[in-house]
């Protein structure tokens, strides 16, 4: 018996992509982020939401926690952050492999927020840098998600290491 | 006067330093060295039957004194009634007793007010910062500790 | 190798066995909220566990003493941020009993309602969560979706969907919006139907059975000795809830059943839960229908003017018939018209702002704004102190305060609804199992921000 292989579509044998490895890599890699979600305080109600069936998280290929850092691409630091956790944000960090980036959920991990005093960080970049800063007391699900697609934007554009 | 209030001060006439019902909430203001016997009063009197230690918070009146009050609430579940007893304690030697040999709720309640105002509770087993880290210096809810005085373990102070 | 020189093994050797450390958090998956659970394992029973709180410690009671009396509202917020309103109106209470204020029954109508919602989230969270970490996914989901509609619903009248800051000294914030009690009949629809749903997957689900039935058992006499209430007493056996034994706001004016446990274990926990979710969607139905339509309806619907036009129109004298006229707002002030704010807050001037449009159109309602916003004036509660009590979705919340005769809080203490739980806790785990630990954290509902405050 004899099998001819047809080929069509895009890939076929006539059509090619060409791009920069770079932009292919990032264009990869924004579609399949791993987050690690450091949930602490009450930003964790909305991130509960933006991550179920409504807000659902998964379209934009962020949807699959992963709780061991190691295999985490993107640090979710969702709460207020107090002096007495600071040194277990840092050691996460510290254990998440490259590429990694950070997103700050909310705005007491930006500034503190209205949480001036003697056990709050005022901003979780004082300890780890912070790639993307989401504001909100909490971030309104939508305005989260529009923090993701510039985070998503942030990757595609960077100098890819591999 | 209330109830349980008039019940413990007739046992009670020498603990007792005042006694109010303002809004309703029966309380009584006793000496420290008074609290181990009134609580377990309470708590046994088939007519007071104080079974839940609901609460124990400190209070700091700076520049008075004694300057700190620990406050305890207590709760009968079967009377559905309430009673505050509220304990002056001085600057110089902040120590009660802890009630944790009739309540063991008083556990982390008294590591609180140790925490949080240096009241010492004579006889706790486990008497250690709950809140607040090892290192941290000072008891933030007193009234002279700076409301932003970091500490911190990692990162700057700022 | 040859039969003769194998080594026979005439007995087993003897093993050293030692007790294992199991470090469990304090950035865990299943431990929602920061928390760290030392272990002290041998083989896979829990011999001993100590457990470190402390993690979200954001100073709220030192923060209150830094506010006002209102200022201190958005703090509350977020010490049980899964049921805000609860704890703004538990502080609230706590402040009017000082003062001696009386809300208006609109204003108790409406808290009874955006309490019973509350509730609602609450129970959907913990419920939803702990199925979650026990792997029954879907529960999860369908939880969070009715979750996720309550919010919508919550956010149409507070304006945020979590920390709504909503409680008012001497009532709430505003008024309830035209569509809202239609509206959050269709959601209820919804809500009993997922909720039934999730009844079938998990009540009878030999898994969820096995996994929390007899785990996790707390007697009712030890409960009481720790301080315990809320659905973890109730658990126990003891009927006790806040909302029959003190009746507060409108709780005596609606029916509602009190479902307890038999064993005090997870299951009857999980079962006290879900029951209580019936009962607040049977208490918001019944203050529908008696809240009616109250404020909505004005008698003569006021005529609108901007703000702008009517100082204008002043300046120019045409003053005839101006008082008449009431300045329009704009829409994130939807609620708090004239006839509105004083249908839902105390008719205090010493602790009520005028309502918007008084402050916009005429001096006294000015100034009556100003002095109440002003440091060290507004809201002043005579010298004095206060507890009140709720009933939170996870137990009595006390707030005692303490008042100096200032614009401020002289102390402000919370006393958390799962803080007494959390310190049972290392007694509740110990002779279980590792994976059982899970399983009861789950049943606690801690909630971070009200345990640390």
């Amino acid at each position: 018996m004899g099998l001819r292989k047809t080929v069509t579509g895009i890939f076929g044998q006539e059509s090619f992509v060409t791009t920069r490895l770079d932009s292919a890599i990032g264009w990869a890699r924004k579609y399949s982020l791993f987050l690690y979600p450091f949930v602490t305080a009450c930003c964790g109600m909305e991130y509960m939401s933006i991550s179920c069936a409504h807000y659902d998280l998964d379209r934009f290929g962020a949807a699959l926690p992963r709780f061991s850092p190691r295999q985490a691409d993107v640090l979710m630091v969702v709460g207020t952050i107090s002096h007495k956790i600071a040194p277990v944000l840092h050691r996460i960090y510290e254990q998440m492999t490259e590429p990694k980036w950070v997103v700050a959920f909310g705005v007491c991990t930006c500034t503190g927020g209205f949480y001036d005093n003697y056990a709050t960080v005022q901003g979780i970049d004082t300890i780890i840098p912070v790639d993307i800063y989401i504001p909100g007391c909490p971030p309104n699900p939508h305005t989260f998600l529009q923090g993701l697609m510039m985070l998503q934007e942030k990757i595609q554009k960077q100098k890819q290491e591999y | 006067m209330g109830k349980a209030t008039e019940i413990i001060r007739e046992k009670f006439t020498e603990f007792i330093l005042d006694h109010h019902e303002n809004g309703g909430d029966e309380t009584v203001i006793i000496k420290p060295e008074g609290l181990l016997k009134v609580a377990k009063f309470i708590k046994t009197h088939p007519e007071l039957d104080f079974n839940i230690l609901m609460d124990i918070a400190g209070v700091d009146y700076l520049g008075r004194e004694p300057r700190f009050e620990v406050v305890y609430h207590f709760y009968s579940m079967r009377r559905k009634a309430r009673l505050r007893i509220k304990l002056p304690v001085s600057e110089t030697d902040p120590e009660v007793d802890t009630l944790t040999v009739y309540w063991k709720g008083a556990d982390w309640y008294e590591r609180e007010v140790w925490d949080m105002f240096g009241v010492r509770f004579r006889g706790h087993p486990n008497l250690k910062r709950i809140l607040m880290y090892d290192g941290f210096e000072g008891h933030p809810l007193r009234k002279d500790y700076p409301f932003n005085k970091r500490q911190p373990r990692i990162g700057p102070i700022n | 190798m040859t039969k003769e020189n194998h080594p026979v093994r005439t007995s087993r050797p003897k093993r050293k066995t030692q007790e294992m450390y199991l470090n469990i958090g304090p950035s865990h998956p299943a431990m929602h909220g920061i928390i760290r659970i030392i272990t002290e394992l041998e083989g896979e029973t829990v011999k001993k566990a100590e457990i470190e709180i402390g993690y979200l410690h954001r100073a709220f009671e030192k923060d209150s003493e830094q506010v006002s009396w209102n200022g201190v509202m958005p703090y509350t917020d977020r010490l049980n941020y899964v049921s805000p309103l609860i704890n703004n109106f538990g502080y609230c209470m706590a402040v009017e009993k000082l003062m001696g204020l009386q809300v208006p029954e609109r204003g108790l109508y409406i808290r009874t309602i955006m309490s019973e919602i509350s509730r609602l989230v609450d129970h959907l969270t913990c419920v939803g969560a702990s199925a979650m970490e026990l792997g029954a996914f879907t529960a999860f989901l369908y939880l969070m979706q009715i979750r996720d509609e309550l919010y919508e619903l919550i956010e149409d009248v507070t304006g945020a969907r979590i920390t709504n800051s909503f409680g008012r000294v001497g009532g709430v914030r505003a008024d309830l919006t035209a569509d809202f009690i239609p509206k959050s009949r269709e959601k209820f629809k919804t809500a009993h139907r997922l909720i039934k749903e999730v009844d079938k997957l998990l009540t009878n689900n030999r898994i969820f059975y096995d996994r929390t039935r007899g785990i996790g058992i707390i007697s009712a006499e030890d409960a009481q000795d720790w301080g315990i209430t809320g659905p973890w007493l109730r658990s126990t056996g003891v009927a006790h809830d806040l909302r029959e034994a003190e009746p507060y706001m409108m709780y005596d004016r609606v029916q509602f059943d009190i479902p307890y446990g038999e064993y005090g274990d997870n299951y009857d926990r999980y079962m006290v839960r879900m029951e209580e979710m019936r009962q607040s969607l049977r208490i918001c139905e019944q203050c529908f229908d008696q809240i009616g339509e109250g404020s909505l309806s004005a008698d003569i619907p006021p005529e609108y003017m901007e703000s702008a036009d009517l100082v204008d129109t002043a300046k120019s004298m045409k003053t005839a018939g101006l008082i008449d006229k009431e300045a329009a707002l704009c829409p994130n002030l939807r609620g708090q018209e004239k006839h509105q704010i004083a249908a839902v807050s105390a008719a205090s001037k010493a602790s009520t702002l005028p309502p918007k449009a008084q402050c916009y159109s005429n001096i006294e309602g000015l100034m009556n704004h100003f002095m109440l916003v002003m440091d060290n004036w507004g809201v002043r509660p005579p010298m004095g102190e206060a507890y009140a009590a709720i009933e939170a979705p996870n137990g009595e919340l006390g707030f005692y305060v303490v008042s100096d005769g200032r614009g401020k809080p002289y102390r402000v203490r919370c006393h958390p609804p799962c803080f007494p739980i959390m310190n049972a806790l290392a007694d509740v785990l110990q002779d279980g199992m590792v994976a059982d630990i899970i399983a009861t954290f789950g049943s606690v509902n801690m909630i971070g921000g009200e345990l640390d405050r």
